[in-house]
């Protein structure tokens, strides 16, 4: 049989039936739903007179609404909490394999959530009304957001339809530096291939520094792969793929264990298989990345500069730029250090496991909060994220910092609930996307990593956490 | 979902690249548990002055006048002429829904985000990818001429300019299918019941584990 990529395994490992056109009906094993996208293909269900055909593989929470704070008070928005309580009731109402509804400890982020509980498997198909979902890439698992139809599509049928997508290697060979994670290895790679280089691919990452990464330093850069146009990122199974799932709650048990790490052992694409595309990266060039624009491909190093417009020739790209520029308050040229900050978010899909928290503790330990940042919160992903770092006295390091210690949710990644910018402020934020308007009306974003984030928050402006003393 | 035979409508052009959901449809109006209503909230941040939250009455709000949308001259507009990687970010069906809403039948760009192209599907929304080049004709053509209207026609897939001018687009045959005669696609899939039956009971057996 010819040598075959990870993807081909997972595609072909799912395929239930193909069409003359290539269209083939998927299987899907866990169906992850969250409050936001959901409500609409229940409510479908309901009037075609329909039933869930595998309830077993649903695990749902609430993320996108939740408050981060007072949680006593319950939700004061009355249509986020219409929507929570909306997934409350269908849940109860249709059934769920596991729901972590609002305040639940094991309630978070369900891209947190599902690897934490063991609910994500490789060889498995994931999906979510959620862009996110290619998180669940990293432990070898074909997965990627779909909209709601598909959601009620899955939830019907347990199935998509859907055409395989070309395959992708990005390969990122050689030793990291210290100070550059996973988040600076995705940034990097969206500045390289650009916001659409991924569209109509499923991506393998592989390489030496793919492989010294955690699982959590492998959610990262699965997750920002849809940034790139990507809408899965995948990684082989490995050792760390097998230790991290031992004993979590819904990973198999027993004998049943040995079987699935016999078989997870497979997923790692074959000796000679060939990609559509192959792109490469030297990791000992990757610096710590800051966006300065409204694309995630807007990017540079810490120790770059915004670009100037001038310099570019083509007038489309030119516009373009000084659209970005203008929405960000930025003059060409500035020294990416130079540039001064409102507020710090640490947190969302992307960036709030507790090597994130622990990473940007590290920095801020023993230090203070800069008088013009007026606010500088840390959103754990979980309950369990939250329960462990308050374990390790994070959360004391952080409010000792000048740091605001909130509960767990998606807050202001996206701005859902009452977490957000103000017109024209700036924040420095480990979330995933630095549109117009993401994290808030005029609110100006830039991503970088936890750490990055955390040295910002002391400093006032953005400086090169490998240097910061 | 409307069936999608033929359409002649309106161009509406939105000359920038990597328009992202958030943009078609910000994130305050996801709040909402229907998948109708979103059309007044369409491009919200760049179509009106204030500051938008559901439930206000949108006939009130300050209007943008620089936003295309606004001038007199593509009200009505049912072809959304736009450029490269239109639909980009979130998975939100909200931001088709709100496409579709507000009177849009089509949308043509020489790329699409794969989430959202594959959400307009769903909707009786057409995307339509054209080489840049055509996309470029289009722009430059809906400029220069008030009124200027795109024939569309998916059974033959093509796309014709008041000019006679001819551009052939692609579609899978299941997609063209399910527009063309606007099907629940849950309903044609549930006629392969008993393949997923049997597909089921066959990985059950291989990785039990994945079940229960």
């Amino acid at each position: 049989m010819a040598a075959q990529t990870l993807y081909d395994k997972l595609w072909q490992s799912h395929v239930v039936s193909q069409s003359d056109d290539g269209t083939c009906l998927i299987y899907i094993d866990r169906h992850l739903v969250h409050e936001v996208t959901s409500p609409q293909a229940f409510e479908g269900l309901r009037l075609a007179n329909r039933t869930p055909w595998r309830v077993d593989s649903v695990v749902a929470t609430a993320d996108h609404n939740t408050p981060t704070d007072h949680w006593e008070l319950g939700i004061q928005d009355p249509i986020s909490r219409q929507q929570v309580e909306t997934l409350d009731s269908n849940i109860k109402h249709f059934g769920a394999k596991a729901y972590f509804p609002f305040k639940d400890l094991r309630q978070g982020i369900v891209h947190v959530v599902g690897p934490e509980n063991g609910a994500t498997l490789p060889g498995m198909t994931v999906v979510c009304g959620d862009s996110h979902t290619s998180t669940h890439g990293a432990f070898a698992a074909l997965a990627h957001g779909i909209g709601t139809s598909e959601v009620e599509h899955v939830l019907a049928t347990q199935t998509l339809t859907a055409k395989k997508s070309k395959a992708m290697l990005i390969k990122v060979e050689g030793e990291l530096g210290q100070g550059v994670t996973g988040k600076d290895v995705a940034l990097a790679i969206i500045g390289e291939i650009g916001t659409a280089g991924g569209t109509g691919y499923a991506v393998e990452f592989g390489g030496s520094a793919i492989r010294s990464l955690s699982m959590e330093g492998r959610m990262t850069l699965c997750n920002m792969v849809i940034e790139a146009g990507a809408r899965a990122g995948m990684v082989a199974v490995d050792d760390k793929t097998v230790e991290y799932l031992k004993d979590r709650p819904f990973s198999p048990k027993a004998e049943q264990w040995d079987a699935a790490v016999a078989y997870w052992k497979t997923l790692v694409s074959d000796e000679g298989a060939t990609f559509d595309k192959v792109v490469e990266l030297d990791a000992s060039k990757i610096e710590p990345q800051v966006t300065w624009g409204t694309s995630p491909e807007q990017v540079t190093t810490v120790g770059g500069k915004v670009p100037n417009p001038a310099q570019l020739e083509d007038p489309v790209k030119r516009a373009s730029l000084e659209r970005a520029l203008s929405y960000m308050g930025l003059q060409a040229d500035t020294p990416i250090e130079q540039i001064q900050i409102d507020k710090v978010f640490i947190g969302s899909c992307t960036n709030s496991r507790i090597e994130d928290l622990r990473a940007a503790a590290a920095v801020a330990k023993g230090r203070q909060k800069a008088a013009n940042v007026k606010l500088a919160m840390v959103v754990p992903g979980s309950g369990l994220v939250k329960q462990q770092a308050e374990a390790e006295g994070l959360d004391k390091i952080f409010v000792a910092a000048g740091f605001e210690w909130r509960e767990p949710g998606c807050s202001m990644c996206l701005a859902m609930n009452a977490d957000r910018l103000e017109p024209g402020e700036r924040c420095a934020s480990t979330s995933n996307r630095n549109f117009e308007g993401r994290q808030g009306q005029g609110g100006r974003t830039h991503l970088v990593s936890p750490e990055m984030a955390a040295a910002a928050a002391i400093a006032g402006h953005f400086v090169d956490v490998r240097t910061f003393a | 979902m409307k069936a999608f035979t033929q359409v002649d409508g309106l161009v509406c052009p939105l000359d920038r690249a990597n328009v992202d959901t958030d943009a078609i449809i910000p994130k305050q109006f996801l709040k909402s548990i229907k998948r109708s209503g979103f059309g007044p909230n369409l491009f919200d941040e760049w179509r009106y002055l204030d500051h938008g939250e559901p439930g206000m009455d949108n006939s009130q709000r300050p209007l943008n006048p620089d936003f295309v949308l606004n001038q007199p001259r593509y009200k009505g507009a049912q072809v959304l002429l736009a450029r490269d990687n239109f639909g980009c970010g979130s998975s939100r069906e909200h931001a088709p829904w709100a496409l579709e809403d507000y009177g849009f039948r089509a949308v043509i760009a020489p790329s699409f985000a794969d989430i959202f192209f594959n959400n307009c599907y769903k909707n009786g929304v057409l995307p339509i990818v054209l080489p840049e080049a055509a996309v470029d004709q289009l722009f430059a053509e809906t400029a220069a001429a008030d009124g200027y209207t795109l024939h569309i026609d998916l059974a033959a897939q093509t796309v014709t300019t008041p000019s006679g001018a001819v551009f052939g687009f692609d579609i899978t045959g299941h997609r063209k299918h399910c527009m063309l005669n606007g099907l629940d696609e849950i309903g044609l899939t549930l006629q392969h019941a008993d393949e997923i039956k049997a597909f089921e009971a066959k990985h059950k057996q291989a990785q039990p584990w994945l079940f229960g």
